[in-house]
């Protein structure tokens, strides 16, 4: 044994900060964010417009604030499928409440409830019954569109009040919209709730090892309630806006969004399978979807044949580094 | 203590005929044969899907690509036969087949080699696959009227009484019967699910089983995505879209644990079955075909929940008092 | 003792199986280093040693589960190397494993045919072929159920006698059987002697693995003994005394590795009167003394550890009160038992103690984050401060506190742990095997710290199922059996003949003096 006195000293970092940020998954995300943009604006003209670009946000605002909740709710294991399809139920809602006369202040409460109470019957089910997420969530998002189904059919609700499309499309100063003063604001509030604090800390712990974190003392299933509750109400406010955006409801308003949400927090570095990944690697892949989006379109590419691109994206983004280590390691050998 | 019943499937299969008891004491008519042969045709490519949907469950994985993968061999095949109207139906059926099982070799590669897990993989390949549907069909439609008619007559031939779309769906009830309990590649997707570390012990390979299950998935598909153009006699994009979620909620309400290694062909075909009886009801009832989603719904989360109860590990017993009462 | 001449050469056969100069390694830990186990055929050879020696790695090599970094293996004086499981198989090696390796959804036939069933000319399994075959195995070994059985309708001894059966249908030269009696009954064990017998009187080589030393003189012919991943001495079984045996397995006498602590041991500080638990355990009640270190003895299954975990919260007992300092607490979660000052350093590492993902800091501060942080926010300067504090105290070697927990040894990775749960000050620290699979240094470690921890008034309670540890460290011990408490030991009685009698529940006293 060593001698008690001569305890070694363990530093604190192995790599400089410089490092660390250098060799991140982010710095690369940046950089492809940055050529994508650069290609963009010598592929079109019309690309480097403010206004374009303004009107480009609408891509990835709304997708974007819900993939702020999933990535912590990734981060912990989980996962929500039903997110398109609260926010179609909360929409349905706002717009029920609507024929009853309700104005904006309540429009926007109810919105949000219903998109809390969607969360919480999700958490319900997985926290409390113990059941695996992706068929609950899978179970949701039939039940939760089928309700609207049932209330709306073939129908649509129109007419919303005027003051209500401030919120999917109202400016805030000069081309600065509304939504994206929220994506701003939402982003920084996940930043500071992940990075920053100790709920943060539990949602990596129970992603790494549930376990684990159990064994440690965390209170592992009112955690994972908690983010049930913040995805539902999270798509809430994206129903908020989109409703508002588009001026109506319908039953399949925003159908397959969860796709492209789970596709954001992925190419933003976030680990399908828990445990990793930060919120600004979600910021940097919501500017890299609306970008190709956005500039796919002003080439005329159709929304169809960009859905190929985001799909080789999504595998190409985990493929090419587990690529890249084999053929490492097979040089090796 | 032998289970003489399986208890799930029965209780199934308990439900499904409530619900058709209950359906025909408002209508009697829906529960006459030539009735229910139509039901069980209408839901012959969800039994389809459901099966191959369920040895990729099985294996701990998920195929979220089997509608777009039905979409799009739908679309090839439908454009080979405008392109060459004289090939024999059973080359475009062997063509659909092999298409869908590249598909599915594609998700299988992926899940295996570079171990990406089996819901990003066909996430991805989902959405790819419908571009691709897109870029070959240029965004048309491929109509009725030019399809052969041997193409889009095949699956309603009759024979013996019933359309070729329900025989196909008996024959593979019957092929995967007679694999899932009696062929060596069946009793390995159990294992690998119920337990992937003993597997290895026994000298099966884990990764290898997932692939040939996700071909077996993409076979199916494929086979389906023929039988479904023809049926229909139009290929689209978005031909059978979300199909994929049905598909797996036949398979979750039939009883197959997510989890991997629990589950059955009846419980899948039932699973199947009872969504098609619920589908086929609702406009005979009364109720508004709108209802059907979060009946589906619903259903999913009572079967999740119901099975979940049901197979709760019992966890190591060391009491000799509590073993002997098991 | 260990110098002791140990003569391999046997005159009339040579070894059916020969492993020479074996070395597998693993990240931060050396499993095997250079051993050699040599397998006669129709003789046991009983492979002897602590946790941790290197035996379940030895069996994984032999059967193909793992290959070895070095040395190699002979059957029949051939070189021969396993690349996967089914190359053992082919070579006509076959295992009883220690966990059950079986299926729960497959039925007890199809659990003992998989990958080996008996087809049918169209390449189906052979169902009644197989159930024939699956029949007469399972009568042969006596086993009271049906070959159509579910075998998640089994009990634990009945899986047991499915394993063996497996392992019977394959026609194997060589069979290894990795702890087989320890989930038998008495009955069952008696029958499965019979069977070892059968089998070496057709000429099978036999590897026995067991902790239970009547046995292994009972049964066995040979002895090869490891110790800390490296061989220490083979020969035969009527060559050497029980005593001889456990010196060379444990190395040295047991009372000169041990902390000599004399710490003055104060009140009460826990009590536990009545935890019943439907399965698990039952009527489990003690006390627990300011500074004292209290043993849990048993034999694995027991139910010591389904104890510790209701005690910490993480199952609920069906009945059972918990005092601490005098006071009922109502413990719900492991959350309830931290606030009581009440820790877990469980025995899976890997999977309930390290996180392995975060980094060391996070690992030591995770239930202290309410110190470190200010209303809710973190405070990476505290926390790195605390880290520091404690990785110093239990003398952790790390490259940087910022690394992933899990680029540690196994040792650091316990340090970790235990650094973790000091870190909040608990008042009674739950240790379960905390030496099982670490290094001999780090051992050392641990065990110190144990009785420094004891002598600045922390509660101690140790599960171990090593009797030296047991009875170097304990102030007072309970011996656990099949779930209850089987008896407690005040420092003075205890032995490791006592212990084991009251372990194993054998009434009589054996004969063989224990070293």
């Amino acid at each position: 044994m060593t001698d008690a006195t001569q305890t070694r000293h363990v530093p604190d970092h192995l790599n400089s900060r410089a490092t660390r940020i250098f060799k991140s998954w982010e710095a690369l995300l940046l950089a492809v964010a940055i050529a994508i943009f650069v290609i963009n604006s010598f592929a079109s003209p019309y690309f480097l417009s403010a206004w374009n670009l303004s009107d480009a946000t609408f891509n990835f605002t709304e997708k974007a604030m819900i993939a702020f909740a999933m990535a912590l709710l990734i981060i912990s294991g989980e996962i929500d499928l039903s997110v398109a399809s609260i926010i179609a139920l909360s929409s349905t809602a706002m717009g029920l409440a609507l024929q009853y006369g309700a104005g904006t202040p309540e429009l926007v409460m109810i919105g949000l409830t219903v998109g809390l109470l969607c969360g919480a019957f999700n958490g319900f089910f997985v926290t409390v019954l113990g059941l695996p997420s992706i068929v609950v969530t899978i179970g949701t998002m039939s039940l939760f569109r089928g309700i609207s189904y049932i209330i709306l059919g073939d129908d649509a609700f129109r007419g919303y009040p005027a003051s209500f499309s401030w919120f999917g499309q109202g400016y805030i100063y000069w081309v600065f919209t509304v939504e994206m003063l929220l994506f701003v604001i939402i982003a920084i509030i996940y930043g500071v709730l992940l990075h920053k604090t100790n709920f943060g800390r539990a949602v990596y712990a129970i992603g790494n090892n549930p376990t684990g974190a159990l064994f440690s003392g965390i209170r592992v299933a009112r955690v994972k309630f908690i983010l049930f509750l913040l995805t539902g109400l999270m798509s809430g406010i994206a129903a908020v806006c989109l409703t508002s955006r588009l001026g109506s409801t319908r039953p399949s308003i925003a159908t397959g969004m969860e796709l492209e949400v789970v596709t954001m927090v992925v190419l933003g570095g976030v680990n399908i399978l828990g445990g990793s990944g930060t919120i600004p690697g979600v910021v940097i892949a919501a500017f890299v979807m609306g970008l190709v989006t956005f500039g796919l379109g002003l080439l005329n590419v159709p929304g169809i044949v960009m859905s190929i691109f985001i799909g080789l994206l999504l595998i190409g983004v985990i493929a090419l580094p587990r690529l890249w280590a084999m053929a490492a390691a097979g040089r090796k050998a | 203590m032998t289970r003489l019943i399986p208890v799930r499937e029965t209780i199934l299969a308990g439900a499904i005929l409530v619900l058709l008891l209950l359906i025909s004491s408002r209508f009697a008519g829906f529960v006459a044969p030539s009735n229910l042969a139509n039901v069980f045709n209408d839901t012959a490519p969800l039994i389809i899907l459901a099966l191959g949907q369920m040895v990729v469950i099985l294996t701990r994985c998920i195929d979220l690509s089997v509608a777009a993968n039905l979409a799009l061999t739908g679309m090839a095949v439908a454009m080979i036969n405008v392109a060459m109207p004289g090939l024999p139906i059973p080359v475009i059926i062997a063509i659909a087949i092999f298409l869908g099982a590249i598909m599915g070799a594609i998700n299988g590669v992926l899940v295996w080699k570079l171990a990406i897990p089996p819901i990003v993989v066909t996430l991805g390949t989902m959405t790819i696959f419908r571009g691709i549907i897109f870029l070959i069909s240029d965004g048309k439609w491929v109509n009725s009227h030019e399809m052969s008619p041997a193409f889009t007559g095949f699956p309603r031939m009759e024979l013996l009484g019933l359309p070729v779309l329900s025989w196909a769906a008996i024959i593979t009830i019957i092929i995967f019967g007679i694999m899932m309990a009696r062929a060596p590649f069946g009793r390995s997707i159990f294992a690998v699910g119920g337990n992937p570390h003993a597997a290895v012990y026994t000298g099966i390979d884990v990764g290898k089983t997932q692939f040939w299950a996700f071909v077996v998935s993409g076979a199916l598909a494929g086979l389906t995505g023929y039988l479904w153009v023809s049926r229909f006699a139009v290929a689209y994009v978005d031909i059978a879209g979300g199909f994929e979620l049905e598909v797996v909620a036949a398979c979750v309400i039939g009883g197959i644990s997510i989890a991997g290694g629990v589950g059955s062909v009846g419980g899948a075909v039932l699973g199947a079955i009872f969504l098609g009886v619920v589908k086929n009801a609702l406009p005979v009832v009364n109720i508004s075909p709108f209802w059907q989603l979060a009946i589906s719904g619903s259903a999913i989360l009572i079967a999740v929940a119901f099975n979940a109860r049901s197979g709760r590990n019992k966890g190591r017993i060391i009491l000799k008092s509590a073993e002997a009462t098991q | 003792m260990s110098t002791r001449p140990a003569p391999a050469v046997s005159p009339d056969v040579s070894p059916m199986v020969s492993m020479d100069m074996i070395t597998k390694t693993f990240p931060g830990v050396k499993a095997l280093d250079e051993v050699k186990l040599d397998l006669y055929p129709g003789q046991v050879t009983a492979l002897v040693g602590e946790n941790g020696a290197g035996k379940s790695t030895t069996v994984k090599i032999l059967t193909g589960i793992y290959q070895p970094n070095g040395g190699t293996i002979r059957i029949d004086g051939e070189p021969i190397s396993f690349a996967s499981p089914n190359d053992a198989a082919k070579a006509g090696i076959t295992a009883i494993h220690q966990e059950t390796v079986l299926f729960d959804e497959l039925s007890v036939a199809e659990n003992i045919y998989i990958g080996h069933a008996p087809r049918t000319r169209f390449g189906l399994i052979d169902t009644a072929q197989m159930h024939r075959n699956a029949g007469k195995l399972l009568a042969d070994i006596g086993a009271p159920f049906s070959s159509h059985t579910q075998l998640r309708d089994l009990g634990i001894a009945s899986k047991h006698l499915v394993a063996i059966a497996r392992a019977l249908s394959v026609d194997a030269r060589v069979v290894i059987m990795d702890e087989p009696t320890a989930a038998l009954s008495h009955k069952e064990i008696e029958e499965l002697y019979e069977l070892v017998e059968t089998l070496k009187s057709q000429g099978k080589a036999i590897l026995f693995i067991s902790h239970k030393f009547d046995e292994i003189f009972r049964i066995a012919d040979r002895y090869t003994v490891f110790r800390d991943g490296a061989f220490v001495g083979d020969g035969r079984i009527s060559d050497i005394s029980e005593g001889e045996l456990v010196t060379m397995m444990v190395g040295r006498s047991v009372d000169q590795i041990f902390p000599q602590s004399d710490h003055d041991i104060g009140e009460e500080v826990l009590r536990v009167v009545g935890y019943d638990h439907p399965t698990e355990f039952a009527d489990i009640g003690f006390t627990l003394n300011c500074g004292e270190i209290l043993g849990f003895y048993g034999l694995v299954g027991a139910g010591r550890s389904e104890f510790m975990q209701a005690l910490f919260g993480i199952t609920k007992p069906s009945k059972g009160v918990c005092l601490v300092n005098g006071d009922i607490k109502v413990i719900r979660s492991p959350a309830d038992a931290v606030s009581n000052g009440i820790v877990y350093v469980p025995e899976d590492r890997g999977k309930q103690g390290a996180i392995i993902g975060l980094p060391i800091f996070q690992n030591i501060t995770l239930p202290s984050l309410g110190k470190t942080s200010r209303s809710g926010f973190l405070k990476l300067a505290e926390e790195f401060k605390l880290a520091r504090e404690y990785s110093q105290r239990l003398d952790l070697r790390a490259a940087a506190l910022d690394q992933d927990v899990g680029n540690l040894s196994g040792g650091n990775q316990q340090k970790v742990v235990i650094a973790k749960w000091l870190a909040t000050q608990p008042q009674v620290i739950i240790l379960d095997e905390p030496t099982k699979g670490i290094d001999i240094g780090s051992k050392a470690a641990v065990h110190e710290f144990m009785s420094e921890l004891a002598a600045q008034g922390l509660s101690v309670i140790m599960v171990s199922s090593e009797i030296p540890e047991i009875i170097g460290m304990s102030d007072r011990v309970i011996v656990m059996r099949d779930g209850r408490i089987a008896a407690e030991l005040s420092k003075g009685e205890l032995s490791p003949e006592t212990l084991v009698r009251h372990a194993a529940g054998i009434t009589s006293s054996t004969e063989g003096a224990a070293a």
